[in-house]
């Protein structure tokens, strides 16, 4: 459970993103990718940010990272807001706190340069000039913290020539050159290959562990969620829907887009002898997330809930704070009936729902 | 059932019978070129009964897209089909075609109505300018040219109700469309001739777990109500485990493990079935640590004497560096790999 009595390094409170773009016929809209977000990140805490795509994961790792401005609300680093106006001190010294790593590898290292190069550069901003022997170390260093060893096996390569997973851990190693203190990961296991994500998740453990970064970790895949962080908060359109520690999320859901989350999810350590035609039953019309020009009101989640009340229809449902540090915004809970929560699978009540609206 | 001209070995791998749809023997494809020839596919051997669904799964490069556009006929250049056969066997108990050699103009003939693929990208199989219901009606009428406009256009909404689309869709062309929804509506346009066979390629990884259930459970039910098998490539072992009755393991351009999905998650018998399964962890049971599989496959260009996997194998034995284990049966199910060479017990 979250210790109060740690400082959080980096916080977003109440933020949230605004794009403003052309709709189909020409005229301006505006997108609501990320609305009313708060999160609070720990040194040595792995928080794990889930949900579909397009539920504004990646503008939150953004903002988070500064590439962003909040339209409104406000980023904190070590408790001291972040200014509207850039100076480039500042700047400077938030992108040495903070550093994204991001899904795809290619993308962020530049193809053109060696490994020791792409690493050198990295070292240079944070410590300006130094001898060639310390720079040399110091990039040993790095490749031996991300596994890459013997270091001198990688140092001439291209970033073409590694594989992906050895382009991820470079990718890691350039992110620690600058020695944040944050390390936000934009589901940067998820271009790698199935046998290898977990040596990837094994190394930002071991970072947590021994350096006590703090670390958000975004993924689609809530099972690898479960297997690294400490805590999950879930987004659904552009907005977080429920939070607390992992393992509760996933094995007693306080919302419904939670509880339909996890029960969709493939689990591979799942009896095995359960019947197939059980598991996929009745999953045949569970709806699709809503656009974010024009969301639903009240809670975005109501059009697809077999829970939905007419409140759920007009107004923002309430936070319903279960524990510290463990909350649902949903509907259910101020009118006690979260216990219907647990009654039956989600798709065997979208189903029922669906049946009795048509009858 | 003719099955008598063949002559092939008949093992667990390939127990070819009378319920058999695919009978695939001896596969190999390689992508020629500049240097040495890229061996995709070697000796890839199985069969496939009429209404099964079967998994591939493996890693990136590992052969499945090669394997199946190879089985499909659907390769283009540099792709060359250098050995082995592929034997369709019609449900009317004609005599068994052989895919690989057919004319492109009988191939023709039993795309759609017997044997179809669904590909990762929807956009891939949809034609952009053509509303979605008339891509529906020109492929019914193709193939029954009997068929009039008026029960084309109504057999089209029926197929896209059937996955969840509405009837007024019809008229959307595919952009109008969510990615999840085009991807059914390719589902829905693979069944519209009633195939045997439905070949799919990551025909869910582009969308998310939610739309990823729903599209496997309409799979279901339409394979319950029009008992076609399925040929099911993915990367992901923990959704096959949940639905494919066998599952056969690629690595490097080889079938390395055959059995059903309980014995694959139960008793993997190849280090890398083993490997694979523990690379996902679970979702409900006791989280521990696990490893996965360090190192990377090896360059199809140049593939060791030995076992392919031997480099990143825990159980690595002196002969694994210099014979190839060859997929062999055992009680059932079969696997490659010399731990299970009679008397040797891992
Ligand atoms: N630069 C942008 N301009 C306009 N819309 C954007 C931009 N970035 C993201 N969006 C929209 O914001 C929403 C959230 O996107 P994103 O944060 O990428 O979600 P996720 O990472 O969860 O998939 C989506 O509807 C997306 O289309
Ligand atoms: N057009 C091509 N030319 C040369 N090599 C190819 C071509 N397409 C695929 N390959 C090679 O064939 C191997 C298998 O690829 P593929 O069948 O796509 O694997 P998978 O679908 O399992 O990811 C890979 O090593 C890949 O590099
Ligand atoms: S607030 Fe209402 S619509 Fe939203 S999840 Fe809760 S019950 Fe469903
Ligand atoms: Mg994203
Ligand atoms: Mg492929």
């Amino acid at each position: 459970m979250t210790d109060t009595t740690i400082r959080p390094v980096l916080e977003a409170i109440d933020v949230s993103k605004h794009f403003s773009v052309a709709n189909g016929i020409g005229d301006a809209a505006v997108v609501r990718a990320v609305e009313g977000v708060s999160l609070r990140l720990l040194p040595g805490r792995i928080v794990a940010v889930v949900g579909e795509s397009g539920s504004g994961k990646t503008t939150l790792a953004r903002l988070l990272a500064r590439f962003y401005e909040p339209t409104t609300g406000e980023i904190r680093l070590a408790g001291a807001p972040v200014g509207r106006t850039r100076r480039a001190r500042s700047e400077k010294t938030y992108r040495k706190a903070v550093q994204l790593i991001f899904q795809d590898p290619f993308g962020s290292l530049n193809p053109l340069h060696r490994v020791r190069h792409n690493l050198e550069r990295a070292i240079a901003l944070h410590h300006g000039r130094m001898s060639r022997q310390a720079r040399d170390e110091r990039v040993a260093s790095l490749l031996e913290r991300v596994s890459l060893v013997p270091a001198s096996d990688y140092l001439d390569k291209f970033p073409h020539e590694l594989s992906g997973g050895q382009r991820q851990r470079v990718v890691i190693a350039r992110a620690l050159a600058v020695e944040p203190r944050v390390l936000l990961g934009d589901e940067p296991i998820s271009m790698l290959d199935v046998s290898i994500r977990l040596e990837m998740l094994n190394l930002l453990d071991s970072l947590r562990r021994e350096e006590g970064l703090a670390i958000l970790y975004i993924t689609h895949d809530i099972a690898s969620a479960r297997y690294l962080c400490d805590d999950i908060v879930v987004m659904y359109a552009g907005q977080m829907v429920e939070a607390g520690p992992k393992d509760e999320v996933i094995s007693n859901p306080q919302h419904p887009y939670t509880k339909l989350l996890v029960e969709s999810s493939p689990d591979p350590h799942r009896d095995v002898a359960v019947d197939r035609e059980a598991i996929f039953g009745d999953a045949d019309e569970l709806g699709e997330p809503p656009s974010l020009i024009d969301p639903p009101t009240g809670c975005r989640f109501h059009p697809r809930c077999p829970f939905a009340m007419e409140r759920c229809r007009t107004t923002e449902p309430p936070r319903a704070v279960l524990a510290e540090g463990r909350w649902a915004d949903c509907w259910l809970h101020e009118v006690g009936r979260a216990e219907e929560l647990h009654e039956a699978p989600m798709t065997e009540l979208i189903t029922r729902r669906l049946s009795e609206e048509t009858r | 059932m003719t099955t008598t001209a063949l002559t092939a070995r008949n093992d667990a791998a390939r127990p070819v019978g009378s319920d058999t749809v695919l009978d695939v023997d001896g596969l190999c494809v390689e992508y020629a070129g500049a240097g040495e020839p890229v061996r995709a596919c070697t000796d890839v051997t199985f069969a496939l009964r009429r209404g099964e669904i079967l998994g591939i799964v493996g890693e990136s490069g590992s052969g499945k897209s090669t394997l199946i556009t190879a089985l499909t006929r659907l390769q283009r250049p540099p792709a060359v089909t250098t050995a082995g056969r592929v034997l369709f066997h019609p449900q009317d108990g004609e005599e068994p075609v052989d895919l690989v050699r057919l004319t492109p103009r009988k191939l023709r003939a039993l795309r759609w109505t017997s044997l179809s693929i669904v590909l990762q990208s929807a956009m891939d199989a949809l034609n952009p300018v053509m509303r979605l219901g008339a891509q529906f009606v020109d492929a019914l009428r193709e193939h029954d040219r009997s068929m009039s406009h008026t029960a084309a256009w109504e057999e089209a909404r029926r197929l896209l109700g059937l996955v969840g689309i509405s009837a007024d869709r019809a008229r959307s062309y595919p952009h109008e469309l969510s990615g999840g929804m085009r991807q059914r509506a390719t589902i829905a346009l693979a069944l519209a001739c009633r195939p045997e066979l439905v070949v799919m390629d990551e025909p869910t990884t582009a969308v998310d777990v939610v739309m990823q259930r729903q599209i496997l459970a309409q799979v279901l039910r339409l394979r319950r109500e029009f008992g076609f098998a399925v040929v099911f490539v993915t990367h992901d072992l923990s959704l096959l485990l949940e639905l494919a009755d066998r599952i056969a393991v690629m690595y490097a351009g080889r079938i390395v493990e055959l059995a059903s999905a309980t014995d694959v998650y139960r008793t993997p018998m190849h280090p890398y079935t083993r490997g694979l399964r523990d690379s996902f962890p679970p979702l409900h049971a006791p989280v521990t640590r696990l490893e996965g599989i360090p190192g990377s496959p090896p360059d199809l260009r140049a593939l060791p004497s030995g076992c392919p996997f031997a480099d990143r194998c825990p159980a690595v034995m002196e002969r694994c560096r210099t014979e190839l284990p060859l997929l062999e049966p055992h009680g059932g199910r079969s696997v490659a790999c010399h731990l299970h060479d009679e008397g040797i017990r891992p």
